[in-house]
């Protein structure tokens, strides 16, 4: 019976997964039709094709958005407000209960929302806008330029991320501001290298060689030209690196040296409710369990993009 | 076979260069720290006085360029200098910790490496069935997920739920072998999880992308029944992005760890890096991220002579 008794929890667990699986599916399939419904013309027919995986991604990415948007409208109470003694249970006026200052964790799950996705999201497109716009101009312009940026980026890409960020973090302390200018510094050369081989495809045509002897300049070749030609790849490598600059810096919050106090924020959040853990309690997973759910639904909406702008069909 | 030699000679030398160039890199970061050392560790507290003695002790008197190639002549030796905040050799305090981390790293490859290389050989077998698309949906979310939920989750179940194995992964040199694995399984299985379903996709994406070549078509046309196709006529000639893919992520497990090792307070390499950084220890930094970045590079260099040997065409240039 021992023995026995040992496994059930097993047995929740697989169970549990079971039974969410069929849910996400059933929601996932419910969501498509809407979609398939409500959208004009073209997004119909788009969304009708698409697997459930992507419709999936896109529910829990609206989701996401509307809570982070609306926080302060859904959230009953502010973020760092103490309404209760700490680690108090949940009761029908806190969901989640209260973490270890005596604040609504439910509360704060919806602010995180707002914070670690906005601070992703933020350092991302810095990432995007310096790596693409270098990654634009070496293509265009080719020579010693593309050399020196190419070596440069290569350097850059051969320490691990999560190890640079550290050393960087040590140096510059931890703030808001210098934590987005170091991630998108790190993730810049990502993004380079991807621009700098799509666009490079695209420097090769007829119609760029058209368009420079006509005698356009540099800007009107990039933003005309090159970059309508190399966007689906784009943006889907948006998404990746958004998935991997979201994990790095939840990851850095929950070391503590991410995004600070009294800042409602996932990583740390996960960090400071983590006794709770060794006495059974699920609460610390949930903002653990919010960071996931996002970074598999842009996975997911990225790998149907990518399938789509592919044209495979395997 | 001279050819292999010197091609794997210029991998080692570019990744020599490459080694140098981010020691300049991690030497530059800190000089370029507001003020110097000497004001970060004094901080408020700082007088003219102290502020010279502890400058003259950590010889920041010296021209940048000499002090750099003092750590660098350290380094090459093993002698990171001394912390700034136990005053201890910061080679004495890493050399024990880096042991623990890589025996994990070790215990998780030795897992996750056929783990994940056979059911990634499975699923491209089963390739579009509901196997396929269950496998396909899980490996996402484990790799989507971060290692601290993971790691949350399974103590959760596998420690405090049902009591199976230990969730503080302590562990001592004099510790024998089972006992460390029991102690050190929780952390393993973290890393086992994260890694398997990376190369698990990645193992069928390679099997996958040669399917459509003739010589496979040739294979099912004269009757070659599935897994035979796959194992005997794929396989083989996927082994290179296989073995790149297997180098990479050993690459990720020796720095992944870092999150994993604060989890499971695992005395390791990382844990010790997350403290210096919180408590601005730089010697321990930069040496705790020279040795991440030098094993990242050997691990990559390995992917890129695995590669070279295992392609008979790369073998044997023409």
């Amino acid at each position: 019976m021992e023995f026995l008794h040992g496994w059930m929890p097993a047995f929740m667990v697989l169970a549990t997964i079971a039974g969410v699986l069929l849910a996400a599916v059933a929601m996932s399939w419910l969501f498509r039709a809407l979609l398939v419904w409500v959208l004009p013309g073209e997004g119909s027919k788009v969304m009708r094709s698409a697997p459930l995986t992507a419709s999936f991604g896109l529910f829990v990415i609206i989701l996401y958005a509307l809570a982070g948007i609306f926080a302060p409208w859904v959230a009953p109470y502010g973020e760092s407000e103490v309404i209760a003694s700490s680690f108090a249970p949940a009761d029908d006026k806190m969901l989640l209960g209260a973490d270890q200052l005596g604040r609504d964790m439910f509360s704060r799950v919806i602010f995180g929302a707002r914070n670690t996705v906005g601070i992703a999201l933020i350092a991302t497109s810095l990432a995007f806008l310096m790596g693409a716009t270098a990654g634009l101009i070496a293509a265009t312009r080719g020579g010693w330029m593309d050399q020196i940026l190419g070596r440069f980026a290569d350097v850059i890409m051969s320490i691990p991320s999560l190890i640079f960020s550290l050393l960087l973090l040590s140096i510059f302390g931890t703030s808001a501001f210098v934590l987005i200018v170091i991630i998108a510094v790190i993730y810049a050369p990502r993004v380079f290298r991807l621009t700098r081989a799509v666009s490079g495809d695209v420097v090769v045509m007829d119609y760029i060689e058209a368009a420079r002897l006509r005698g356009e300049g540099l800007w009107y070749l990039i933003r005309k030209e090159i970059l309508p030609n190399s966007k689906a790849p784009l943006i889907a490598e948006f998404g990746l690196e958004f998935c991997f600059v979201f994990l790095l810096i939840a990851g850095l919050s929950f070391l503590g040296l991410g995004i600070q106090p009294p800042t409602a924020d996932w990583g740390s959040m996960v960090r400071d409710n983590a006794t709770l853990i060794s006495f059974g309690e699920i609460t610390p997973l949930i903002p653990a369990a919010a960071i996931s759910l996002l970074t598999v639904a842009v996975n997911f909406v990225v790998d149907w993009m990518l399938y789509r702008s592919s044209g495979l069909k395997d | 076979m001279l050819d292999v030699f010197s091609i794997v000679a210029k991998r080692l030398g570019f990744g020599l260069i490459t080694l140098l160039v981010i020691s300049l890199i991690i030497f530059i970061a800190v000089e370029l720290l507001p003020g110097d050392i000497a004001q970060a560790v004094l901080g408020q507290g700082a007088t003219e006085s102290n502020l010279a003695a502890l400058r003259a002790e950590l010889g920041l008197n010296d021209p940048a360029p000499m002090r750099y190639f003092n750590w660098l002549k350290g380094a090459v030796v093993g002698d990171f200098g001394v912390s700034l905040v136990s005053k201890e050799s910061v080679t004495d305090s890493i050399t024990p910790r880096f042991v623990n981390t890589l025996m994990l790293a070790l215990y998780a490859a030795v897992i996750a490496v056929p783990v994940a290389i056979s059911l990634g050989v499975l699923v491209a077998l089963f390739r579009n069935t509901l196997f396929d698309r269950i496998a396909n949906v899980l490996t996402f979310t484990s790799i989507s997920s971060p290692e601290f939920f993971l790691g949350y989750i399974l103590i959760l179940y596998f420690s405090v739920k049902t009591g199976w194995f230990p969730s503080i992964a302590t562990v001592s040199p004099e510790m024998p072998l089972f006992e460390r694995l029991e102690r050190t399984f929780l952390p393993a299985l973290t890393l086992v999880l994260v890694v398997v379903a990376h190369m698990m996709r990645m193992t069928r994406a390679a099997i996958i992308n040669l399917l459509a070549s003739p010589y496979i078509e040739m294979a099912k046309l004269k009757g070659t029944p599935a897994w035979k196709v796959i194992v005997r006529h794929a396989l083989p000639n996927s082994w290179a992005p296989i073995i790149n893919v297997v180098a990479l992520n050993l690459a990720y497990l020796v720095t992944g760890v870092v999150l994993v090792e604060v989890v499971f307070v695992y005395p390791g390499i990382g844990q010790l890096l997350v403290d210096a950084v919180s408590k601005r220890d730089f010697p321990v930094v930069q040496a705790c991220s020279l040795i991440f970045a030098a094993t990242f590079i050997l691990l990559n260099l390995a992917a890129d002579v695995g590669s070279i040997l295992t392609n008979p065409r790369l073998r044997h240039p023409k």
